[in-house]
């Protein structure tokens, strides 16, 4: 069902509280799954899981060896920063054709990008060890040869800026572009930051991008250390279980999302085709522990209620929750817990599904992923699936989308994202305005 | 929500500044020192590169804890202690409501390496020792579980919300130079529009970093062999790391007021660009480009920047000084070394500083391109151009 809310609709192009309404008029995505929201949305709706054994390199000694590795894109020279940009660049160019927005290399607005932190990564911290020349070497040898120009592409890869740069500067956008890191919930504030830039005034478009290709042996390390990742890597594509009482972490995985944001009065203006609209968002920081969430449960309580404050929507309109779903035993059991309260007796009405099933945990990318999949989900009427949901959890009492997608009335769907370093963020996205 | 519409901008007032460096901590402290014409660089433990330390400090005087200390890397302690000494210079250490709800947008780098393990790693691989899972097994076994806390850019922020409990939003910004200059543009974006009410803004550095030293030796940024002021670098150039922390408390005037707090100074406005650096003079072009969106009154004035000290980006800046001879300059960078994503909340501090204390601080400059500025300034312009990209500049004000 294709359905467009464009033209004919002479109701002024605001919101209940004054401020322009913000719509989506393009999209894109690359997951493990795919490339594009046509492959995603079958693969998604179909129940396949991205998640596989990493070939990317040697996992011997690894705790967890699978992950959502986009392996049908390569980068030269390898680096996760430049698979993460160019990540980044096909779902931005997938969005900007569906929007048909500015000119080649002329977006009309602001970019906003999540991204993973950069740093210098192994193959070219090894590269540079090989050039000294000598064994035994301390960090002075390694400055003695960093110099020169021999490395100096090494410098503007690992500039925190560089992906944004590189983007901008590819698709111009106007003005100084913001990288940003609000952990797992750094796709979500890509969008929010759009969405304020526009109910602001300041633009009357954004590009909100959201993108991490870092599946590398350290990253997987780190998060093995803090005991976050799932262990169970036989077979990979059922170790992604969120909501199931054998659940025991998250899976990693890569991919990147892209929204056009518009102000409705200038979609409209362009006869743009609306995909949906991004109605409400809010954040809410935990100041309880670094990764640990605060055990009353409220800063995510009050995350979700002040994004439905912001969207003006009451609980028992929002009829989809996709869930940050995790599968990490704290996450999922903290989630339904929060989510109980704020929506009470409506709850069991609302059902819940977590893409990360299939697709794992994007990561940077993850928040901007999902919002793409819950708009897709509002344009088919179809929720995807929560697979490997075998043996629930008895203390979730979620209306869990269990393992085949389900057709329903989808108008208003929540889209959550918690992460470390207590961030929270949600996002409300419906199909047409309020 | 409290968005208006056609009421216009709220004016946004500094109303607190928390500052740790090379020259010590505190207000006081850096003023006396930038009228001392006070400089600290350490030529001798990173020779031949020479990076502006900090002061010594005292970290439990900010971070109670040491649980929390030890859970951080030099670069959040010093952004941690930098936003204690901003929340009570504004007078709201410990005020729960307005904590509470209380945005904060956080320019941070990150990524302190364990340099050992590295070195451990690099040496085996480079003596030809490295089966296929040497590097997996090393890194399993040898880092330490806590340290990814330390080095995710986005911990600065949460270490501020865990020690000091500012909870409302949180956001980090990543990208060098750029990234603070864009943090003090939407945090003032967000308070004129009536998105937010009070936010903590700034940024931490630490220069004292041998894993910096390497990134930046890449690209042949550092200085060298012997210390000299920005301006008198030779065209090679190159920029001095610095240590330093530095936040400011940014609100509505009608929020300081309901509250009773007295302002440092009012910040106008904030611009930033990002110039495509492939045609010389496109630094100057950009800045040029930005100066009449500032709302400069008049052709005299005052200017703090946060000029690198490398080339060609501060000869480009300097092009644009010589376009705009009557403004008084100060490099913040002879003094404070580079800083990176501080410089710009650095010159913001100090511009307030400055306004509040009915001054400009003396030259520091051997050159004479910075000049003295004897009077009251009620303006002064920040200018950052990052070493790299970025370019930006904001106009701080006097509150009479």
């Amino acid at each position: 069902m294709r359905r467009s809310i464009d033209g004919g609709n002479m109701s002024a192009p605001r919101d209940k509280f004054g401020r322009p309404i913000v719509v989506v008029t393009g999209m894109g995505v690359v997951t493990s799954l795919g490339a594009g929201k046509k492959d995603n949305w079958t693969r998604l709706t179909a129940g396949e899981s991205g998640i596989r054994t990493v070939t990317r390199f040697p996992i011997d000694g690894l705790k967890s060896t699978m992950a959502g590795t986009v392996d049908f894109v390569s980068v030269d020279p390898v680096s996760s920063t430049g698979l993460t940009e160019q990540l980044a660049k096909l779902a931005t160019e997938e969005a900007l054709e569906q929007a048909a927005i500015g000119g080649k290399a002329d977006f009309p607005g602001p970019l906003f990008l999540a991204v993973a932190p950069v740093e210098v990564e192994w193959p070219q911290r090894l590269e540079l060890g090989r050039a000294i020349g000598k064994t035994d070497f301390g960090y002075e040898d390694m400055l003695r040869v960093s110099g020169g120009g021999r490395f100096s592409a090494f410098h503007h890869r690992f500039m925190f800026g560089s992906v944004a740069s590189h983007l901008a500067e590819t698709y111009g956008t106007k003005g100084s572009p913001i990288s940003l890191s609000t952990a797992c919930a750094s796709g979500a504030t890509a969008i929010q930051l759009g969405v304020e830039a526009i109910r602001r005034g300041d633009a009357d478009a954004a590009l909100c991008v959201a993108t991490d290709g870092s599946v590398n042996p350290e990253a997987l390390v780190r998060f093995s250390l803090l005991s976050a990742l799932s262990t169970q890597n036989d077979p990979p594509q059922a170790a992604s279980k969120p909501f199931s009482k054998n659940r025991d972490g998250f899976v990693m995985a890569e991919g990147a999302g892209a929204m056009v944001l518009e102000s409705y009065e200038s979609a409209m203006a362009r006869g743009a085709r609306i995909l949906g609209v991004v109605a409400g968002c809010g954040e809410l920081t935990d100041s309880f522990h670094r990764t640990r969430s605060s055990p009353d449960g409220k800063p995510i309580i009050g995350c979700m209620r002040k994004t439905l404050a912001d969207a003006g929507l009451e609980p028992e309109q929002i009829d989809h929750i996709n869930a940050h779903g995790t599968a990490t035993p704290e996450n999922d059991k903290m989630e339904y817990n929060t989510t109980a309260v704020v929506f009470g007796d409506h709850l069991p009405k609302i059902p819940v599904s977590s893409n990360k099933s299939m697709v794992g945990h994007t990561i940077s990318a993850a928040g901007a992923v999902e919002a793409v999949f819950s708009l897709l989900t509002l344009e088919h009427q179809r929720i995807p699936p929560t697979i490997n949901y075998e043996v629930p959890d008895p203390a979730i009492l979620f209306d869990v989308v269990a393992n085949k997608a389900r057709d329903a009335r989808v108008t208003a769907v929540m889209s959550n994202s918690f992460g470390f370093g207590g961030q929270n963020a949600s996002l409300i996205l419906t199909r047409e305005p309020a | 929500m409290t968005e208006p519409t056609a009421s216009g901008a709220k004016e946004v007032w500094i109303t607190g500044i928390g500052i740790v460096s090379s020259l010590g901590e505190g207000l006081d402290a850096h003023w006396d020192a930038l009228n001392q014409k006070r400089i600290n660089v350490d030529d001798k433990r990173f020779a031949p590169y020479i990076v502006h330390p900090l002061a010594p400090v005292s970290f439990d005087a900010q971070i109670p804890k040491k649980g929390d200390q030890r859970q951080m890397e030099a670069w959040q302690r010093i952004g941690t202690y930098a936003a204690g000494l901003a929340l009570d210079s504004a007078g709201v250490k410990g005020n729960q409501e307005i904590l509470g709800r209380m945005d904060m947008i956080v320019a941070a780098g990150g990524g302190e390496r364990d340099i050992a393990v590295d070195l451990a790693i690099m040496n085996a691989d480079a003596k030809g020792n490295s089966s296929p899972a040497f590097l997996n097994e090393r890194l399993m076994n040898d880092l330490r579980p806590t340290l990814f806390l330390a080095q995710l850019s986005n911990l600065l922020a949460g270490n501020i919300a865990i020690v000091h409990g500012v909870s409302g939003t949180s956001r980090t910004f990543m990208g060098e130079e750029a990234a603070s200059i864009d943090a003090a543009r939407i945090a003032l974006a967000r308070i004129e529009s009536g998105q937010s009410e009070i936010a903590l803004v700034g940024a931490a550095h630490n220069g004292e970093r041998p894993d910096l030293l390497i990134l930046y030796e890449f690209g042949d940024f550092n200085l060298t062999e012997k210390y000299a002021p920005v301006w008198q670098r030779d065209d090679k150039g190159g920029f001095a790391l610095g240590s330093a922390g530095c936040f400011l408390v940014m609100e509505s005037r009608e929020h300081a007021e309901a509250r009773g707090a007295k302002p440092y100074a009012r910040l106008t406005k904030v611009v930033a660009d990002l110039a495509q650096r492939k045609q010389p003079g496109a630094v100057t072009k950009s800045l040029e480009a930005l100066w009449p969106k500032l709302g400069v009154t008049g052709d005299t004035g005052n200017l703090i920047t946060g000029a690198t000290g490398v080339g060609p980006v501060t000869s480009e800046e300097k092009e644009f000084l010589r376009q705009h001879p009557g403004f008084a300059v100060r490099a913040t960078g002879t003094m404070f070394g580079h800083t990176l994503e501080t410089q710009f909340p650095l010159g913001l501090a100090l511009a307030a500083l400055s306004l509040s204390r009915g001054a400009l601080f003396p030259p520091n400059d051997p050159t004479g391109l910075e000049v003295e500025k004897p009077g009251v300034p009620d303006q002064i312009v920040v200018l950052g151009a990052g070493h790299w990209q970025g370019e930006g500049m904001a106009l701080v004000e006097a509150i009479k």
